[in-house]
């Protein structure tokens, strides 16, 4: 008859949650109505700051799905003094994530050498279509706008360290 | 509902109509109500959630969305399946449903069929959806439908027993095997001569009463005795083959079966659709005033709310048992139990 106390208290624990749900509500959100906010460093979406990407490919290579489609050409800029000869720099044409493949992994964005590529909370970006999920680089500069400011650096962090 | 009530003056066709919309409405209303207030809303708020909420205020008409979801979808079968038994089998189940309910009185004239032997009768109409079940598992040529088959029909013959020998206690105090006279046994009854609150055999009957729940939750297949739909080993057992609105009666049969045998344990244990008859100082079913087929089923849902509460709340809040504890549990416990109190209760009645 041991058991006995433990059945009532089990009794117990969802009468307990059922009261309390009725007088506090429920520990869930209605979602479409009421939405709640993402941690600031949530893995929503990955944004594209254009004007950093060197088209370096690392983040395409490092991709564990292969989900980021990288295309660009050099192209001659003016020289950076007068009389010298004109800089070759790379030019972005195509920057593409397929979001059905990508896996939030992460490694593209810690594999960036230039800070072009960073996180943002924004996750309401589902489609009608498959198709439609492969963000071309206009849409991944467009989640730059959600991109939360980088949190203040420790204190010491931009001394550099002696060797 | 009123099918004893008007029989003597409407037409048999009338009459037959009258039965078939009463009997639909006495199976499909504890169903639904059952399904919303309880699976719904009772198993959310429990899991601190707060289940549908957008079909209708509340939720309240997301019954209606599921069965037109269901109606909508393909009634599929597998290949070698042996299709007449395996798209018949749903139907087997719920009919028992529909006999069990004709034996339930509603009020004073207001029943389906008077039968003198009618407790008799619905415990055997009730394990006939053994054979529904075991018919559904076999036929689908699916070893987890069949292993689940196997485990229900094994389930169900064990608790089929307990289930017999508690009823027997309450038979051998009202003397009688027919429903309407253990209501009226009840209500006109009295406690050592105290008739206040008539003499509920929950009360005087209460090892049956509680031997009496836990087979009926083992006759439903609900938790903590689902053994035989385990979803993490068996897939859904008998109902994994099944789709589209064949699934749909095998979920309407089983909540309106929970509603029904909610009824009959509410008629056997806690006077079914009568009040106390001191209350009003009625003696026999003979003086009982017209209102009460009215009040009446009102009286009767109530009591099966209460009681499906009961049962709902068991199946939400227990994990389930392993089959060899289950079957162990039947065999073990309930059935020497239920042996003891019949004992105790014939002594008893022949001593008092």
């Amino acid at each position: 008859m041991a058991k006995v106390p433990g059945l009532i208290k089990g009794l117990g624990v969802t009468l307990g949650t059922f009261k309390r749900t009725v007088q506090n509500g429920a520990d869930t959100v209605q979602y479409p109505h009421e939405k709640e906010s993402p941690p600031i460093r949530a893995r929503g979406v990955i944004a594209l700051h254009e004007g950093n990407c060197t088209s370096c490919m690392l983040c395409a290579r490092s991709c564990p799905d292969w989900c980021i489609y990288i295309e660009g050409h050099k192209e001659l800029a003016p020289p950076r003094r007068a009389g010298g000869a004109p800089r070759k720099v790379n030019k972005l044409d195509r920057f593409d994530i397929d979001y059905a493949l990508c896996m939030y992994c992460g490694i593209c964005v810690e594999v960036c050498p230039f800070d072009a590529l960073f996180w943002s909370p924004e996750y309401e970006y589902s489609e009608p279509r498959i198709a439609d999920l492969l963000h071309d680089k206009v849409k991944l500069g467009e989640w730059m706008e959600t991109v939360p400011e980088a949190p203040d650096l420790e204190a010491g962090a931009d001394k550099k360290g002696k060797k | 509902m009123n099918a004893g009530l008007l029989a003597s003056d409407l037409p048999y066709w009338m009459q037959s109509i009258l039965r078939v919309v009463g009997g639909l409405v006495a199976v499909l209303l504890p169903a639904g109500t059952i399904v919303y207030l309880f699976l719904f809303k009772m198993m959310s708020f429990m899991q601190s959630r707060l289940g549908p909420m957008e079909a209708g205020p509340y939720g309240s008409l997301q019954l209606f969305a599921e069965v037109g979801k269901w109606l909508q979808k393909e009634d599929i079968h597998p290949e070698r399946a042996d299709k007449f038994i395996f798209r018949i089998a749903p139907l087997i189940v719920l009919v028992s449903t529909f006999l069990l309910v004709v034996v339930v009185p509603f009020g004073p004239d207001a029943w389906f069929t008077n039968f003198e032997t009618g407790l008799f009768y619905a415990l055997a109409v009730g394990s006939i959806s053994v054979l529904g079940i075991l018919m559904a598992g076999w036929a689908s040529a699916n070893k987890y439908s069949l292993l689940g088959g196997l485990r229900a029909a094994g389930q169900l013959i064990a608790y089929e027993l307990p289930m017999v020998l508690a009823v027997i206690g309450v038979v051998i105090q009202a003397g009688t095997m027919n429903l309407q006279q253990i209501v009226v046994a009840q209500n006109a009854g009295s406690m050592f001569g105290w008739d206040g609150l008539g003499n509920p055999y929950i009360l005087t009957q209460f090892v049956a009463f509680i031997i009496f729940m836990v087979a009926v939750q083992a006759e439903l297949t609900q938790t903590p005795f689902d053994m035989p739909i385990a979803e993490s080993e068996l897939v859904s057992g008998y109902m994994t083959e099944y789709s589209g609105f064949r699934f749909l009666i095998f979920f309407i049969s089983e909540y309106a079966t929970a509603g029904v045998f909610a009824m009959i344990a509410s008629i056997l244990f806690l006077g079914g659709w009568g009040v106390p008859f001191a209350w009003f100082g009625w003696t026999s079913i003979d003086d009982i005033d017209n209102w009460m087929n009215i009040v009446g089923p009102l009286i009767l849902f109530t009591k099966m709310i209460v009681l499906a509460f009961f049962m709902m709340w068991v199946r939400f809040s227990y994990p389930r048992f392993r089959e060899d504890q289950l079957q162990r549990f039947a065999w073990k416990v309930l059935i020497p139990v239920s042996l003891i109190n019949i004992v105790v209760t014939g002594i008893l009645k022949v001593a008092f």
